[in-house]
C-alpha cells in the first residue's frame, strides 16, 4: 500500500474488515480502508468489483437487500454502524448519498428540499433552508424564479444538483455519489465535478465511479478494487501517476476491465 | 475549462513564475560576482544552484501530475508540454549561471587584464530576452515571442565580436591566453542564455499557433 504524504488526516468512516455476501457468493473480501474527513475519496474498479456494494453499506442501503449480510465494521463517530440496534433513518440524515440517475421527488423544487428535514421534524425556516441548500448546489440562479414548479421539468444536470440541493439540506457531514454524473452529458459533469470541489470544505465526499478520469479529476484519495479485494488505496495523484501495484497500472492503463 | 484544471495550471504558472525569478537572480548574481572579482557571491551562485534543480523537478511533476489527472487536450494539452520544455531550459540557463561563476571565480584569482569585457550589456540583453520570453508565455502573445527570437540576433552579433576581439588579443598577448579563453567562454553562456529564451519563444509559438517553428528558416530570415 501506497505511503501518503499527508499523514495527519482523521479518519471519519473506517472499514474494518469488511465483508459483505450475497448469499454464498462473496462479494467484498476483508476490506480495510480509511476515510478522511472533508476530503473526496473515489472508488474505482471495473464492473462487479464491489464498489458500489461497499458504498452502499456506508448508510445501510444494503438492508433493503434480502439475500445480503455482512462481516467486519463500518466505524463511523466511534460506533459500528452495522450494529442491527442502531437506527439506520438517523445514520441517513448523517451519511446523505446521491445516486446514479437523478431522482427528484414528483413533487416542486421547493418541496423537493425541505422534505426531508420536514419529516424529521426539523424544518425551522423552510424558505431560508431552500435558498442556502439551492446556492450550495450551484442551482439557487437557475430556479430562484420557479421553486414551485416541478422539479420534474428541470434537466438531468439540473436534476442531479437538486439532488444533491436535497441532500446538504438535510446538514450531513458525509455524502455518498454513487456514479452520480453517469446519466449526464459533458457540460453537465462538469458542473457536478466543480460542485464536488466546492463542497469538500464542508462536508465529506465519497464517489464511486467507473470513470477514471473523473476520479483522477476530482479525489484526493483514490482507492483501487478488484473482485472485492482493496488492491490499492492512496493519493491520487500519486496512484495515477506511479501506482505501487502491477493491477492497478493494468486497469488504469486499459490493459484490463 | 473545468475548475480543477484552471486551478492546477494556475499554481504551476505560478512555480514556473518562482522559478524564472530564481535563475534570473542567479545569473546577475553570477555576472556581479565576476565584475566585482566576489569569489563568496561566485560560491553562493554554485550552492543555490541545487534549489534550482528542486524547483525544476518539482514542475516537472506538476506537469505529469495535470497529464495524468486531467488528460487535457487542445490549447492546455500544448500549454503544459511548453511549459515542460521551459522548465528544461530554464534550468539550463541556471546551470550556465554556474558555468559563468566557476570562471568568476578562476578569474578572481588571476591578475586583472587592462581590456574592457562589457558583459553587462550583454547579461542585461539576455536577461531582458529572457523576461520577454517568459512575458509571452504568461500573456499568451505570439508577438513578443517574435520579438524574441529577431532579437536574439543582436547578442549572437555580440558574442561574435567577443570572439575577435579575444581572438585579437590572444594575438598581442600570447601569455593572456588563459584568461582571455575564460572570458570568451563567458561571452559563449551569455549566448547560450539567449538561445535558451529563443527556445522558449518557440515553444510558446507553439503552444498559441499550434505550429512548429524551430527549424522553419523563414522566420530567422530579415
Amino acid at each position: 500500500m501506497t505511503e501518503l504524504k499527508d499523514k495527519d488526516q482523521q479518519a471519519i468512516i473506517q472499514l474494518k474488515d469488511l465483508s459483505i455476501f450475497y448469499g454464498d457468493n462473496q462479494a467484498v473480501n476483508k476490506i480495510n480502508l480509511d476515510f478522511y474527513k472533508n476530503k473526496v475519496t473515489a472508488i474505482i474498479g471495473p464492473s462487479g468489483c464491489g464498489k458500489s456494494t461497499v458504498l452502499r453499506s456506508i448508510n445501510r442501503m444494503n438492508d433493503f437487500i434480502d439475500i445480503l449480510h455482512t462481516k467486519g465494521e463500518v466505524v463511523y463517530e466511534n460506533q459500528n454502524i452495522l450494529d442491527k440496534n442502531l437506527d439506520p433513518t438517523r445514520l441517513r440524515r448523517d451519511i446523505g448519498m446521491v445516486f446514479q440517475r437523478p431522482n427528484p421527488f414528483p413533487k416542486s423544487i421547493y418541496n423537493n428540499i425541505i422534505w426531508g428535514p420536514k419529516i424529521n421534524g426539523f424544518l425551522k425556516n423552510p424558505d431560508e433552508l431552500v435558498e442556502k441548500s439551492l446556492r450550495r448546489a450551484a442551482l439557487w440562479d437557475e430556479v430562484k424564479d420557479r421553486l414551485h414548479d416541478s422539479a420534474l421539468g428541470l434537466s438531468g444536470g439540473q436534476q442531479q444538483r437538486l439532488c444533491i440541493a436535497r441532500t446538504v439540506a438535510m446538514n450531513p457531514s458525509v455524502i455518498l455519489m454513487d456514479e452520480p454524473c453517469s446519466a449526464l452529458d459533458p457540460k453537465a459533469t462538469i458542473r457536478i465535478e466543480n460542485l464536488i470541489d466546492e463542497l469538500k470544505d464542508d462536508y465529506t465526499i465519497l464517489i464511486v465511479t467507473h470513470n477514471m478520469q473523473q476520479a483522477a479529476r476530482v479525489s484526493d484519495y483514490t482507492a483501487f478494487l478488484y473482485e472485492g479485494e482493496l488492491v490499492e488505496f492512496g493519493e491520487t495523484d500519486g496512484l495515477f501517476t506511479n501506482p505501487v501495484e502491477k493491477q492497478t497500472e493494468d486497469y488504469i492503463t486499459g490493459r484490463f476491465g | 475549462m473545468p475548475n480543477h484544471l484552471q486551478n492546477a495550471i494556475s499554481s504551476l504558472e505560478e512555480k514556473l513564475s518562482l522559478l524564472s525569478h530564481n535563475v534570473e537572480k542567479q545569473l546577475k548574481g553570477s555576472i556581479k560576482a565576476l565584475k566585482n572579482r566576489d569569489i563568496e557571491l561566485a560560491q553562493k551562485v554554485i550552492t543555490r544552484d541545487e534549489e534550482i534543480d528542486v524547483m525544476e523537478v518539482e514542475v516537472e511533476e506538476d506537469c505529469l501530475k495535470i497529464l495524468a489527472l486531467h488528460q487535457p487536450v487542445a490549447i492546455d494539452l500544448r500549454y503544459v508540454t511548453a511549459v515542460l520544455k521551459i522548465n528544461n531550459d530554464l534550468e539550463r540557463v541556471g546551470d550556465l549561471a554556474v558555468n559563468i561563476a566557476e570562471r568568476a571565480i578562476y578569474l578572481s584569482k588571476k591578475s586583472h587584464i587592462e581590456i574592457s569585457f562589457d558583459f553587462e550589456e550583454m547579461t542585461t540583453k539576455t536577461m531582458a530576452l529572457i523576461k520577454k520570453s517568459l512575458k509571452s508565455l504568461y500573456t499568451r502573445s505570439t508577438e513578443l515571442a517574435y520579438e524574441v527570437i529577431h532579437e536574439d540576433e543582436e547578442i549572437d552579433d555580440m558574442n561574435r565580436k567577443m570572439y575577435k576581439r579575444v581572438y585579437e588579443e590572444i594575438k598581442k598577448a600570447p601569455e593572456n591566453v588563459k584568461v582571455l579563453v575564460h572570458c570568451l567562454s563567458i561571452s559563449r553562456h551569455l549566448e547560450r542564455v539567449g538561445d535558451y529564451a529563443t527556445n522558449i519563444a518557440e515553444d510558446v509559438i507553439y503552444m498559441i499557433e499550434g505550429k512548429i517553428i524551430r527549424h522553419s528558416a523563414e522566420v530567422y530570415e530579415d
